[in-house]
């Protein structure tokens, strides 16, 4: 039996950032995941926006930690080599009778201490945002949303000594147990006789647009919240692909994550009235993630029912702003109930190196590194141009799968959707981790890409 | 800077025969620019027969007339007027005739006096139909799950659906079945085929596969690995008649909906494709696929080669 300090139920943004704040300390920590690799549960979905903390009640946890969690993610990003750009968001309005409620939402940012916000008029949007519909009167503007690459918030790179356990049935002790199971943090908490609350999935579906629309809009456009989230907004990336969406649908199956004609139509309906010259045909991609919902506010607490058992559940949109300062509040819950904290003095490892893409950098620079390193000028994905060199990167940060590839490197995630490229990545990913190739998978046993291999 | 008289990019077909005809032109230094480690584009993976029948008067696999071009430029390279740079990839093309490209080790800058696109096309995807539902592995674009069988010797799956029946739809779904895999239906939502009807008879009639016509895929099922599709037939608007859906349990999807030609570089370049093999700005061409999507390498080939020509034309008169 292994014996841990704190054992963490959920290696998503959430568990992984409790992780790392917690290696700052002479402490040993395991987390345990279900899937194939760390983030491709709920977190696989995220939509990359570091939200300011707009729509959420002053009183809410939620939009204390988003705050927080909005600067964290700032410095954070600087340590990780992690792409965060600040982009402002913008929520519309149609109607003078939707001002008192634009305004209201002003003054709760206000009380949550959200900066620099102000209402601006048709003017200034025609000059800040000439695609938006004209009959948009006035926006409220957040300058403080940023958006950050999906897949890149992951420090799991630097949660120290991790090691992949593949050994079944064992038996892990810990004297913390934290529950950041994200859709299945109830299961977990009703093992222990914890029966207060129900994780209820929303199912959210995406649009990606061409990066032909890279300029489509400069900022994030959210329309006016309804009650069951922040609305169908357009939403830029890192990547330059405009994303449109998501829906927010309540269902049971906590695998189910379909996309729908029903859900396409109502994405496109509700952000061609904010930008009228997106159309079905700009879309190349789509997908829908669960967000795990358990009532109106993120639940994160001792159980004092369960002395050493903390649950950090409910964590929805602004999960992946808020988990840095959910990462500091779980740590002070920690303390608080006994767990001593003594700070390593060496061993905190709090940079990274950020990743290496040729086209992202001065040619000069990119010929010297062709020379100094052949694998560069090896093309795998011609449409995102990704090289050999990239790939293998890749796999020594953790990509076990296609999908980890192409959510650190973008190869197959490019206009020919990996028509040109599977074949190549199967087979760098097979030689990197010397597994057969019938073995290599989309994203974790059950999704192997082959059936046979023949050749040998 | 580097610089050559002409650069073709792209050593399929069209940018062997593009190159050909210019040497035969008068054209005496030729880059030839290949991303792959061959010379001969898609004709690799298209190892059933019906190449060359208007072009050599034979009937060959897409190898073999690959080789036929492939044996014309050896002997030319010889006297070094064509040189034929492997594992090379455009990375950009300027409006001034500057090409970018990396090979392992190398990220060189060449200046061109002429230059010929002949980058082929790719398959139109299952996103860009759309058909909602699932995201799990088993969904292939038609090319791709013939390059996994014919050049990496791998099957990709064991009962097969078809969406879409044109003729590397139909030619698959005969490939599948010889490699032991049961294809289970090839459904088209049209009310017929664009194929080539000996395609029709001798890929899905003579295997007695099903083919629905004026039928969609409504979703795709399956949560890890395809499970199954769920069809549905369409009136003459293509628009669904519910009360026909049924299910087909498979464990792989191949999408053959279409070809587009891929032209991202000529577009970098701000250049616009006008009429035949031209663009908008002088000296910069554009054969094959890449020019417009054809049905036969034949006609590739015979088009590519009034390239080739244009380009020596043009390089005379400048």
């Amino acid at each position: 039996m292994s014996k841990y300090d704190v054992l963490i139920i959920g290696g998503g943004v959430t568990g992984t950032s409790i992780a790392r704040e917690l290696s700052r300390y002479k402490l040993e920590i395991a987390i345990l995941e279900k899937e194939e690799e760390l983030a491709f549960g709920v977190s696989k979905s995220n939509s990359g926006i570091i939200h300011p903390g707009t729509q959420n009640p002053p009183s809410s946890l939620k939009g204390k930690l988003c705050v927080q969690g909005n600067l964290l993610t700032r410095k954070i990003a600087k340590e990780l080599g992690v792409d965060f750009k600040e982009v402002g968001e913008l929520i519309v309005i149609f109607k003078e009778e939707d001002m008192p409620r634009l305004l209201e939402i002003k003054k709760e940012a206000e009380a949550l201490g959200i900066p620099k916000l102000k209402i601006v008029d048709k003017k200034w949007l025609a000059k800040h945002e000439p695609n938006l519909n004209k009959d948009i009167i006035a926006a409220l503007y957040a300058p403080s949303a940023g958006i950050k690459k999906e897949f890149g918030n992951l420090p799991r790179f630097h949660i120290g000594a991790v090691s992949d356990n593949k050994d079944p049935n064992q038996i892990f002790e810990s004297r913390f147990v934290i529950n950041a199971a994200g859709l299945y943090a109830d299961e977990i908490s009703a093992m222990v006789g914890i029966n207060d609350f129900k994780i209820t999935p929303r199912k959210g579906e995406e649009y990606l647009l061409d990066k032909k629309l890279a300029k489509l809009t400069n900022h994030l456009i959210f329309p006016l919240p309804s009650p069951t989230s922040n609305g169908i907004l357009v939403i830029k990336t890192s990547d330059g692909n405009p994303m449109i969406g998501p829906t927010a649908e309540d269902q049971i199956d906590k695998q189910d994550k379909s996309t729908t004609e029903a859900g396409m139509k109502k994405v496109l309906e509700n952000v061609q009235r904010i930008v009228p010259k997106i159309s079905k045909d700009n879309i190349i991609a789509y997908f829908a993630g669960l967000r795990p919902v358990s009532g109106k506010d993120f639940i994160i607490r001792h159980e004092d029912k369960v002395p050493g058992f903390i649950s950090v559940a409910g964590i929805q949109s602004p999960g992946l702003t808020a988990a840095p300062a959910i990462a500091l509040l779980v740590v002070k819950l920690l303390k608080q109930n006994g767990l001593a904290l003594k700070k390593k003095i060496l061993f905190f490892h709090k940079h990274r190196k950020p990743t290496v893409h040729l086209f992202a950098m001065p040619v000069e620079k990119a010929k010297a590194l062709t020379k100094k390193d052949p694998a560069y000028g090896d093309i795998v994905c011609r449409c995102e141009m990704v090289s050999a060199k990239e790939i293998r990167d890749a796999i020594k940060r953790g990509a076990k799968t296609l999908d980890g590839i192409k959510f650190r490197t973008r190869c197959q995630s490019g206009r020919c959707h990996g028509g040109f490229c599977t074949t190549r990545a199967m087979k760098i990913l097979a030689e990197e981790l010397a597994m057969p190739l019938t073995e290599v998978t989309k994203r974790g046993k059950g999704s192997e890409i082959i059936k046979e291999s023949r050749k040998q | 800077m580097i610089k050559r008289e002409l650069i073709v990019v792209g050593g399929g077909p069209a940018g062997m025969a593009a190159a050909l005809s210019a040497y035969e032109n008068g054209v005496k230094d030729i880059l030839l620019l290949e991303r792959d480690q061959f010379l001969g584009g898609i004709l690799n993976q298209c190892i059933h027969t019906g190449f060359g029948l208007q072009h050599f008067k034979e009937d060959l696999t897409g190898p073999e007339f690959a080789d036929r071009l492939i044996i014309k430029i050896k002997a030319i390279k010889a006297d070094k007027a064509i040189e034929v740079s492997l594992q090379s990839f455009v990375v950009k093309l300027t409006d001034r005739k500057v090409v970018t490209y990396l090979k392992p080790g190398k990220f060189e800058e060449v200046q061109a006096k002429a230059i010929i696109m002949a980058t082929g096309c790719r398959e139109r995807t299952r996103e860009m139909i759309p058909i909602p539902g699932d995201r799990p592995a088993g969904i292939f674009s038609a090319g791709l799950a013939q390059k996994m069988i014919n050049i990496e010797g791998w099957l990709p799956g064991k009962e097969v659906v078809i969406i879409g029946s044109g003729d590397i739809g139909l030619i698959m779904a005969r490939r599948f079945t010889l490699e032991g895999a049961k294809v289970k239906a090839v459904v088209e939502i049209q009310k017929e085929s664009r194929g080539l009807v000996r395609n029709i008879v001798q890929c899905v009639q003579d295997f007695d596969i099903p083919l629905y016509f004026r039928h969609k895929i409504k979703r795709i099922i399956g949560h890890d690995r395809v499970e199954k599709v769920e069809v549905v037939a369409v009136d003459e608007n293509l628009n669904e008649k519910p009360e026909t859906a049924f299910d087909i349990t498979c464990d792989t999807v191949l999408v053959s909906v279409g070809l587009i030609p891929e032209n991202e570089l000529i577009e970098m370049a701000g250049a616009e494709i006008e009429d035949l093999n031209t663009t908008s700005i002088p000296g910069i061409f554009s054969c094959g696929n890449s020019y417009k999507v054809y049905d036969l390498a034949d006609s590739v080939t015979r088009d590519s080669e009034k390239a080739g020509k244009q380009a020596a034309e043009y390089l005379k008169r400048i």
